[in-house]
């Protein structure tokens, strides 16, 4: 499989990238920093064990007009897609958020509308390869309106909701979008946050996108245990959510 | 350290022995960010004791195991340099099927390289290819003034020694490079034999030293008289393609124990039974075959936290070697004064060791290496007494990366080496800008 990955330095993306990278997927890295992005795609290039060379290429998501350009040199080097994968996108605690506006006009930003036109993007791509899959990391916090992470998790609704619509439009034309929505997972993003019950690794996460990937399946929570949470905290009535914490 | 409180509300840290301290892990990507103000590097947390804990007054440590990744690898010579947060299970996993080893492999792959480093981890082939620090060919250190520098045998070798076994105190590791050994395949051919006492165990283990490059005993420490010391001794060698089984050995499951058993679980009682049942397990008196990798070097990683089965009041690891020159009956006074202790251990593990290496503080002499679990009770900081007495008499010493109870004045006596290794500490750290909570208790700060 010929894949662009945004966001295989860190966390999430990159035990994601990594379990690709194993198997004998053919990567391109898009990311900020070009030093991270060579490191981590030598790292893929050692792991991977053949002798094929990992690409990348500057692409920022806080700035859309970057994106032309690296999808172009993506199918380039890779002279061909099969699947386009974001993991990157903004983190920010709510009390934080609500002191800082620009901050967190940043994350909306960045996890929303940049993250929504990287996708349109690419979609157009893969449609006219013919269809492909596009796997995009949302999150649990898009799910349900939580007081602790209204901004953050608005963000990722609006995220969630777009890839849904995605799906079913464009599933007859061989394009497979799946949205996947992570639970709480030990990455460097959630450092400084007090890990909650059922806070996972990213390893696991890996696993169960790339099972995901291969069947085609439109919506995966990771690690599988925040399936199950997510059903019970989907169906609490409005004044519970209101009482409780999280 | 303070044992564990069921309710506290302020964060705390254990080592593997779940011993507690006040503090926090502060993990990042970037391993240089995260060194530049870190009192403390901690990799996986396996060490027993208080060698990866916060000192008194600080509680953040620098946890390096998001800062993971494969830097370089040369497919010919083996030579490979990766982040100090490479984990060895991920080493193991993606470089044993293509014929690579790490070099020296402590008994569970649930350690990083930087923590193999700091604590120059040895293992069943120590008799043959030393500590893990031998094999290592450059360092990249941030050491306390805030520089970045690489160091090697070659280019500031005196840091270099002293890091090798240093306990992390000299700098924190950002990046190792080591050489890997070459294996025919990853399966292992290994012989055991059930052995009747100590005496002969000792014998067996210096026997097999010159034919098998890895070897190991498990004995049963509750015995006295004439069966002290009986045991199982390991001896193993990686199996060569016609022996072995076509495909790779898969990935074995691991299950978990689920909650802490209480503290009166692992009892005399329940530890005799299972030192009896352990020793005649072995029905043959000598069995031979093939083994998968993980069954052979890690096998106690099948069963995830297994540190929960001692309770909340948790357990101590000790572990020592007594130099040949204390003479053969040296072992059999150590477990002779165990037993009579009532120092009962689920299991022990005693290996013969080869010749000291250059690391500074590197633990391993020639002589004969005994590790036992104890757990912890009213009585165990004067059974370590007890058994630190016996050591210096023998002219032993023991292992930092598995102590939690050793006396300052102890640890002086069985180390002649320290007064080098402060003083090279002196000379990059002498603001002490580095340090964990077995660095205060045993070194004074």
């Amino acid at each position: 499989m010929k894949v662009v990955f945004l966001g295989a330095t860190r966390g999430m993306g990159r035990a994601l990238s990594r379990r690709m990278a194993e198997r004998g997927d053919e990567l391109f890295l898009l990311g900020r920093k070009e030093s991270d992005l060579s490191t981590s795609a030598k790292d893929l290039e050692i792991r991977s064990g053949g002798d094929a060379s990992v690409g990348f290429h500057l692409c920022d998501l806080e700035d859309p007009s970057t994106f032309e350009a690296a999808l172009d040199k993506a199918e380039e080097t890779l002279s061909g897609l099969d699947a386009v994968v974001v993991t990157g996108g903004l983190f920010g605690k709510q009390e934080d958020l609500e002191q800082d506006l620009p901050l967190t006009r940043r994350i909306l930003n960045v996890n929303f509308t940049n993250t929504i036109l990287f996708c349109e993007h690419s979609k157009q791509r893969l449609l006219r390869r013919g269809g492909g899959t596009l796997c995009v990391f949302s999150s649990v916090a898009g799910d349900r309106g939580r007081k602790p992470v209204a901004l953050y998790g608005a963000s990722k609704a609006g995220l969630s909701h777009y890839l849904e619509s995605l799906d079913h439009k464009h599933r007859a034309d061989g394009l497979v979008t799946i949205c996947v929505k992570p639970g709480f997972v030990k990455t460097g993003m959630t450092e400084g946050v007090d890990p909650p019950p059922f806070a996972g690794e990213p390893d696991p996460v890996a696993m169960r996108v790339l099972s995901a990937i291969d069947r085609g399946a439109p919506m995966v929570y990771a690690p599988a245990v925040w399936g199950h949470v997510m059903r019970i905290i989907r169906f609490l009535p409005r004044f519970v959510m209101r009482r409780v914490g999280f | 350290m303070t044992e564990n409180k069921r309710r506290s509300t302020e964060p705390t840290l254990s080592g593997w022995g779940r011993l507690s301290v006040p503090g926090r892990e502060v993990r990042s990507e970037d391993l240089a960010a995260l060194s530049l103000n870190a009192f403390l590097f901690r990799g996986l947390g396996r060490a027993y004791g208080d060698s990866a804990l916060p000192a008194p007054g600080q509680t953040d440590v620098a946890t390096t195991t998001l800062g993971d990744r494969l830097l370089d690898f040369d497919p010919v010579s083996g030579v490979i340099r990766a982040e100090a947060g490479l984990s060895l299970l991920d080493l193991n996993r993606l470089f044993m099927p293509r014929g690579w080893f790490t070099p020296v492999s402590p008994g569970t792959q649930f350690v990083t390289l930087g923590g193999m480093v700091a604590a120059d981890i040895h293992g069943k082939n120590h008799h043959r290819h030393g500590c893990f620090g031998r094999h290592v060919r450059r360092l990249r250190l941030r050491v306390p003034d805030g520089r970045v520098l690489w160091c090697s045998p070659a280019e500031e070798p005196e840091l270099f020694w002293a890091v090798i076994g240093g306990m992390g105190l000299l700098g924190h590791i950002l990046e190792v490079e080591f050489s890997m050994l070459p294996i025919p395949t990853p399966w292992i051919w290994c012989e055991s034999e059930r052995i009747r006492d100590l005496d002969e165990f000792v014998v067996a283990l210096k026997e097999a030293g010159p034919h098998w490059p890895y070897t190991v005993g498990w004995i049963d420490c509750i015995s006295t008289g004439s069966k002290m010391g009986r045991g199982i001794l390991q001896r193993g060698r990686f199996a060569e393609t016609w022996e072995a089984p076509p495909s790779d050995p898969e990935e074995k499951r691991r299950v978990s124990i689920p909650f802490e058993l209480p503290s009166w679980a692992l009892g005399p009682l329940s530890v005799r039974a299972f030192n009896m049942a352990y020793y005649w397990k072995h029905v043959r008196k000598k069995q031979a075959g093939l083994l998968h990798p993980d069954s052979f070097f890690y096998p106690l990683d099948a069963v995830n936290d297994w540190n929960l089965v001692y309770g909340r009041r948790g357990f101590t690891q000790y572990q020592c070697v007594l130099p040949d020159s204390a003479g053969p009956g040296a072992a059999r006074r150590f477990l002779t004064l165990l037993t009579s202790k009532g120092g009962a251990s689920f299991l022990c593990v005693i290996k013969d060791c080869g010749a000291q290496g250059s690391g500074l503080l590197s633990f391993p002499r020639t002589g004969i290496s005994i590790a036992l679990d104890i757990a912890v009770r009213d009585n165990t900081r004067q059974l370590v007494d007890d058994l630190n007495e016996l050591v210096i008499a023998e002219g032993g010493r023991i292992y930092l990366a598995k102590d939690a109870f050793t006396r300052a004045d102890h640890f002086r006596r069985m180390e002649p080496r320290l007064s080098e290794f402060l003083s090279i500490r002196e000379k990059w750290d002498p603001e002490r800008r580095i340090r964990s909570a077995q660095s205060v208790r045993i070194f004074g700060d």
